[in-house]
């Protein structure tokens, strides 16, 4: 069979997988089932992407007039996604389970699916305007899985999450359309704003107008990605919602909307608008890991810390690819999997974490190692990892990203970030220190006290068996990131760097 | 570039329309009342709609008829019924606290206007089209946007936040009539149909806020904050 039949094959099985266990959900109405059919669509998913990897590396396919596009850059991206959906998917079989969630769990597994469907369609955009409206209905989708609870928490996140992000994402609207308007000019009032096309014409359009749309959709993107100061909506969403959809948002959507960024940073190299494109999102990235350092050091939750470090791994990839070259495309792409598989992680021990201890709040926690064995030693793992210790994969792709920039023209942002990394690497290890290792202190005994005055107190933390749905899919997060760090196979650099090759104009810095 | 070779009659048609709809904005920003919003905001569609008709008369784009129809349909009906229906249920007829007085607001707005027509003055310049309908109608598209902004972060109730978003929107679409009137057909109806499920999923959304966090103001909503 030819390859492009058999990219269109696997794109099918990718998009229909996820929308009949949708519908399956919806029309069973049993909680068991609807975990099954939303796993098996998860795994589906998972293989048809593994196999559209490879294929898409010789040259984009596009069909359906046009509309959808397979290339390397967009196989990468859904393999990250089609990873934290078949994670997220076994761990929600453990964690959702519940007599008081039961009865509304197939409406969740159908929103889940959904959900996981939105961000699996927005890689594949091939015409701009559409991609803007996949990432527009991930939100309205996820919307209701971060007010999943409907607490009075969850129900605050979710209409902060829509009508921040929907404000901030009009402004690429408007971004967009200007290109739309540039374009025009030289290819008449009606054409295909395909993302080929838009590179084609980047050339001719008027540079002032071209920077302006650049901006736009700059802002717009980088609020769903949840760039500093645009990120506020994105510690509430990530914390308020059930842990298995905060890290489909964190590993799935966020890189959803970065590669609009990482396409529009293309374009705007090839309209030649000189280094203030590139400058611009160095400092919007730079300014958010600058935010996420800060609020990380001072935090309180457990939840929100984790939304943070994701506000700051966005920052490092807006960074890299701020840097671009093939060595900062190579270690951002590489540093999106990487924190996927890592920040899955780290929010399914934050989950075993809340429902061992019944709260929330760093202060309550004590002793995590005891209170779940297996779990804590793997969270624990994932916590290292995450700040970019050795020998874990974000090591290498921040050390990766840091080569890139350093000599390059914004230099400066190399050593910012260097800092910035080291303050959070202390600022996020402590936290688990005082959670692991300290002795119940002055403060958090206050605390507790005060918790047990109150007539409401939450029940007692207690030793729970984590089942084995919940430790798995912190297993096979962690395990490919420890072979990631140890091992760069070379079919993989090949990989990324076909990918920076397809990012790069000629004489692009 | 369309907006630079039309009749004089088309091109004031296309400046009246465009500036009737920056002066119903101004309505919903200077009034406390939610039904006076929605009422600005339909008939502000409706203009819209127009314009889509006349764009598409004078241009030779008669897709644009399609579209003129269906925002009259979605944005000037459906819509605003929708709105209506949120606004029976919650009880609250108008802005109770507004972090800026209506009268402050419209100094501030025509601020903002200011702003848009010296960013749209200079991009005209840029593309030397310095003094046609297409300044006018970026400086109307700027301005709504910067004006939904405002709105978003001086009024509170979640009417008044859904209204802004659809202000925002607005202000996109009614530019877009104008620079890029051959903008794809299915993009446009996409984008419209969208907007009726941003409408849905807010409608939804408000009625959890009010059962689960038992207000429609979002002054109210200040327990995640760090």
């Amino acid at each position: 069979m030819s390859a492009p039949r058999l990219a269109m094959i696997g794109v099918m099985t990718l998009l229909l997988a996820p929308l009949a266990a949708a519908a399956g959900c919806l029309l069973v109405r049993r909680a068991r089932a609807a975990e099954l059919l939303n796993l098996a669509a998860a795994l589906i998913a998972f293989a048809a992407v593994v196999g559209l990897v490879p294929l898409a590396l010789r040259g984009p396919y596009t069909f359906w007039g046009g509309y959808l596009i397979v290339d390397p850059l967009g196989a990468w991206v859904l393999l990250s996604v089609a990873t934290v959906y078949l994670l997220a998917s076994i761990y929600a079989i453990g964690y959702m389970r519940s007599p008081e969630a039961d009865p509304r769990l197939h409406h969740f597994y159908a929103l889940f699916a959904g959900f996981a469907l939105t961000t699996l369609v927005g890689p594949l955009m091939n015409n701009v305007g559409v991609y803007w409206i996949a990432i527009e209905l991930t939100t309205l989708v996820s919307t209701f899985l971060v007010g999943f609870e409907r607490t009075r928490e969850s129900v605050e996140a979710a209409w902060k999450y829509i009508v921040i992000v929907s404000a901030g994402i009009s402004l690429a609207l408007l971004g967009i359309v200007f290109y739309y308007w540039a374009g025009s000019f030289s290819l008449g009032p009606s054409y295909d704003l395909t993302w080929s096309a838009l590179r084609a014409v980047a050339p001719h359009l008027n540079p002032t107008l071209a920077l302006a749309a650049f901006l736009l959709v700059f802002i717009g993107f980088g609020t769903k990605v949840g760039l500093a100061p645009m990120h506020t909506w994105l510690p509430d969403a990530h914390s308020e919602g059930p842990a298995p959809v905060s890290a489909m948002l964190s590993g799935a959507l966020l890189n959803t909307a970065m590669i609009g960024i990482a396409r529009f940073i293309h374009v705007a190299d090839s309209a030649r608008l000189g280094m203030m494109p590139r400058t611009v999102v160095v400092i919007v990235g730079s300014l958010s890991i600058a935010v996420a350092a800060l609020f990380i050091t001072r935090q309180t939750e457990l939840k929100r810390l984790m939304a943070y470090s994701s506000v700051e791994h966005m920052g490092v990839m807006t960074v890299g690819f701020g840097f671009g070259g093939p060595l900062g495309v190579a270690g951002a792409l590489y540093h999106m999997l990487n924190h996927s598989l890592n920040k899955s992680l780290m929010f399914f021990g934050a989950g075993e974490a809340v429902h061992a201890f019944h709260s929330k709040r760093m202060g309550r926690m004590h002793h995590v190692l005891t209170m779940m064995p297996v779990a804590g030693v793997l969270w624990i793992a994932g916590a290292v990892a995450i700040t970019g210790a050795p020998p874990f994969g974000l090591f290498l792709s921040e050390v990766t990203i840091l080569r890139a920039g350093i000599t390059g023209p914004n230099a400066w942002a190399a050593f910012v970030m260097l800092v910035l990394l080291v303050v959070i690497f202390v600022g996020f290890l402590n936290h688990f220190r005082a959670m692991y290792f300290a002795e119940t202190s002055a403060e958090s005994s206050a605390e507790s006290s005060a918790a047990s005055n109150d007539p409401a107190a939450l029940p007692k933390p207690r030793a729970r068996a984590t089942s084995l749905w919940c430790t798995l899919p912190m297993w096979l997060a962690l395990l490919p990131l420890l072979a990631l760090g140890l091992w760069w196979p070379h079919a993989l650099s090949s990989y990324l760097a076909a990918i920076a090759a397809q990012l790069s104009v000629g004489t692009a810095p | 570039m369309f907006a630079a070779q039309l009749p004089p009659l088309a091109g004031s048609l296309f400046s009246l329309l465009a500036i009737t709809s920056l002066l119903l904005t101004f309505v919903m920003l200077g009034s406390r009342w939610l039904i006076q919003y929605l009422f600005a905001f339909a008939v502000q569609s409706w203009l819209i709609a127009l314009l889509s008709a006349t764009v598409g008369y004078y241009g030779g784009f008669p897709e644009l008829f399609v579209i003129a129809a269906l925002t009259a349909l979605f944005r000037g009906l459906v819509l605003p019924y929708l709105l209506l229906r949120i606004i029976r249920r919650l009880n609250v007829d108008r802005e109770l606290h507004e972090r800026l007085a209506p009268s402050s607001s419209l100094v501030v707005g025509a601020l903002l206007v200011l702003f848009a027509f010296v960013v749209s003055a200079h991009l005209g310049q840029s593309l030397g089209l310095a003094g046609t309908v297409a300044v006018l109608a970026l400086t109307v598209m700027l301005s709504m946007k910067l004006i939904g902004f405002l709105m978003l972060m001086v009024r509170s109730e979640v009417l008044s936040q859904i209204l802004a978003i659809l202000v925002l929107e607005n202000g996109i679409f009614l530019g877009s009539q104008i620079l890029v009137p051959g903008m794809p057909l299915l993009i446009e109806l996409v984008i419209l149909f969208d907007l009726l499920i941003v409408v849905a999923c807010f409608g939804v959304l408000v009625r959890y806020l009010v059962t689960h966090a038992g207000t429609s103001s979002t002054r109210e909503l200040t327990r995640l904050a760090g």
